[in-house]
């Protein structure tokens, strides 16, 4: 199976518009939506059937038993997160949930054990199964275990799907955590890049953290026609770093109607739809 | 007082509605919390006065004194530790500088060394400070970057614009968990909607006050708005989609600074921020 990342850097570029696209384009019968504090490709891929919901569990959390601590403050003095705080009331301390990152030194370090780390949900892994797999999850607010469940949702996608030639990958912005744990093992980065200079600058950053898992990386810029003189530079980066630039995807009111009815742009006849189908014509080459 | 701008989803006009509310103040100080792709200072090309770099703690590994008993191993839930070919071997990459695999080891044989993940600049456009956080390309975590941002602007009598990065994991928690008011920003689609619900929800959980801002508002129906309506949100702001509008932001430009038009938008956003944070005060007291 050979795996297709789409990535941006910047935000709302047009990851999840284009990665539809190229779902449908592709007939991709394996595809993940990894950007899993903010998903919406399952918004766009006409899902016949319910999801099969599982629990997430991150990283387990610290929990302190207020009947046995006897309030000496150790752990507060060598939790590295701010996550221990003294309620007076109480005459206990407590664990800040959201702050926790579960290292477990406040449990080693407790005089009278009274703390204990308990595995807590961190979101919800789903998987739609028909003809096609689709594996998404839900990240539960603030959590800081992000890069794991992506891996989870890529390792469901690909135990799930048997028999496929190309699967298709909606990944999240930025460059950190959740977007490593994206490129780990994928065999094609495409990044969608924006006209702009913000867009540029984001997109150098993606690109730079993709080369250093030595993944080949095509770009394209969408909404090319809001700057055509950043379009250009960013092609002029594309060929000076040696990546192949797929194709430009105009500005198209049609496409954020597409998307609102719930449609991915090639269902409609639209030039934004036009523009990813000879984007997928060149990159199905190259696969 | 410290207002923090944030969406879920990316690409909705977070920068653009930061840089512009810093503009249009009297004074202010501007965060660029968004450190894997910090983008605030394009648009406002500071001075740059003071760069600072921002490390975490990494353990460093004394093999003469270490026997390989594994202890250390055994604790690290990051699975940081490995023992290879007869020594203590450290995955920087995923350490969280708990400290925990020190205080476990019997001999005494790891200390800890600072390991430079980004760096913060502080510079200066006009009447705005401008904070930039940068997060170094390969590193897995940027919420050290945004601790050390936010600690270090604490006044209470200062304007603070903090610029979230997308999402709604644990940077943004860090990013807006001491706001005083949160401006949501969405774009006019049913993706934005969605990651306008876990952001609502976010904010909601908090208990900050907040108000939505609809960037490119177009003349078809707007599922952004449906939704405030629904839930009874405040709508503090509609920014029209304008070609002229995205050439500008495209180029770095601040609209308004330019445009007496937006500059009037961004004051009356503002303003109205103020007065109901003030009210917000007034009336817990």
């Amino acid at each position: 199976m050979q795996q297709l990342l789409v990535l941006s850097g910047k935000g709302g570029t047009g990851k999840t518009t284009v990665a539809s696209a190229l779902i449908q384009l592709s007939q991709a019968k394996a595809f993940a939506d990894c950007d899993v504090d903010a998903p919406n490709l399952d918004l766009v891929m006409h899902q016949t059937v319910e999801p099969m919901t599982t629990n997430y569990f991150g990283m387990a959390k610290a929990i302190v038993n207020e009947e046995v601590c006897i309030e000496c403050g150790q752990c507060q003095s060598q939790c590295r997160f701010d996550a221990i705080i003294h309620k007076q009331q109480k005459e206990a301390y407590v664990i800040d949930l959201n702050a926790c990152e579960g290292c477990g030194v406040c449990e080693l370090i407790c005089p009278v054990d009274a703390i204990h780390l308990e595995s807590v949900i961190d979101g919800q892994l789903k998987l739609y199964k028909d003809e096609r797999v689709f594996s998404t999850a839900q990240l539960k607010m603030g959590s800081g275990t992000s890069g794991m469940l992506v891996t989870r949702v890529k390792k469901q996608m690909i135990e799930q799907a048997i028999d496929t030639d190309v699967a298709i990958i909606d990944g999240s912005p930025g460059i950190g955590c959740p977007v490593i744990a994206s490129i780990s093992g994928v065999d094609y980065v495409l990044v969608v890049a924006e006209p702009s200079i913000s867009g540029m600058s984001d997109m150098e950053r993606i690109v730079t953290t993709a080369s250093r898992f030595g993944v080949k990386t095509f770009i394209c810029v969408n909404k090319y026609d809001v700057n055509i003189e950043y379009t250009d530079k960013i092609e002029d980066y594309a060929k000076r770093k040696h990546l192949e630039f797929v194709g430009r995807i105009p500005y198209d009111i049609q496409a954020v109607k597409a998307i609102n009815q719930g449609n991915t742009i090639v269902d409609i006849d639209c030039a934004s739809g036009c523009a990813v189908g000879q984007i997928y014509e060149t990159i199905k080459k190259r696969l | 007082m410290k207002i923090a701008v944030l969406s879920g989803k990316g690409g909705t006009g977070k920068t653009l509605v930061s840089v512009n509310l810093a503009s249009v103040a009297e004074k202010a100080n501007y965060m660029d919390c968004d450190v894997e792709e910090p983008n605030g200072h394009l648009f406002f090309k500071p001075m740059i006065e003071h760069v600072e770099s921002v490390k975490v703690k990494i353990p460093n590994i004394n093999n003469e004194k270490c026997t390989g008993c594994r202890k250390c191993v055994d604790f690290c839930r990051f699975n940081a530790l490995a023992y290879v070919n007869h020594s203590i071997k450290v995955f920087e990459d995923v350490c969280h500088s708990c400290g925990g695999c020190m205080l476990v080891c019997p001999e005494n044989a790891i200390t800890e060394r600072e390991k430079p993940i980004g760096t913060i600049e502080r510079g200066t456009s006009e009447k705005v400070q401008v904070h930039t956080g940068i997060l170094n390309m390969g590193e897995a975590s940027g919420v050290p970057i945004v601790k050390q941002l936010i600690k270090n602007e604490t006044r209470d009598d200062q304007l603070v614009i903090i610029d979230a990065p997308p999402g709604s994991a644990c940077i943004v928690m860090e990013s807006i968990k001491d706001a005083d008011y949160c401006v949501l920003v969405a774009e006019p689609t049913i993706f934005g909607t969605q990651n306008l619900s876990m952001v609502h929800e976010l904010v909601e959980l908090f208990e900050i006050p907040f108000g939505v801002v609809l960037n490119k508002c177009l003349d078809e129906d707007n599922p952004a708005e449906s939704y405030c309506n629904d839930h009874r949100i405040n709508i503090i702001g509609k920014i029209k989609y304008n070609q002229n509008l995205a050439v500008l932001n495209s180029r770095g430009e601040i609209v308004s600074r330019i445009d007496p038009q937006y500059q009037t938008i961004f004051k009356l956003i503002l303003e109205h921020i103020v007065e109901e944070v003030g009210y917000a005060t007034t009336s817990r007291t």
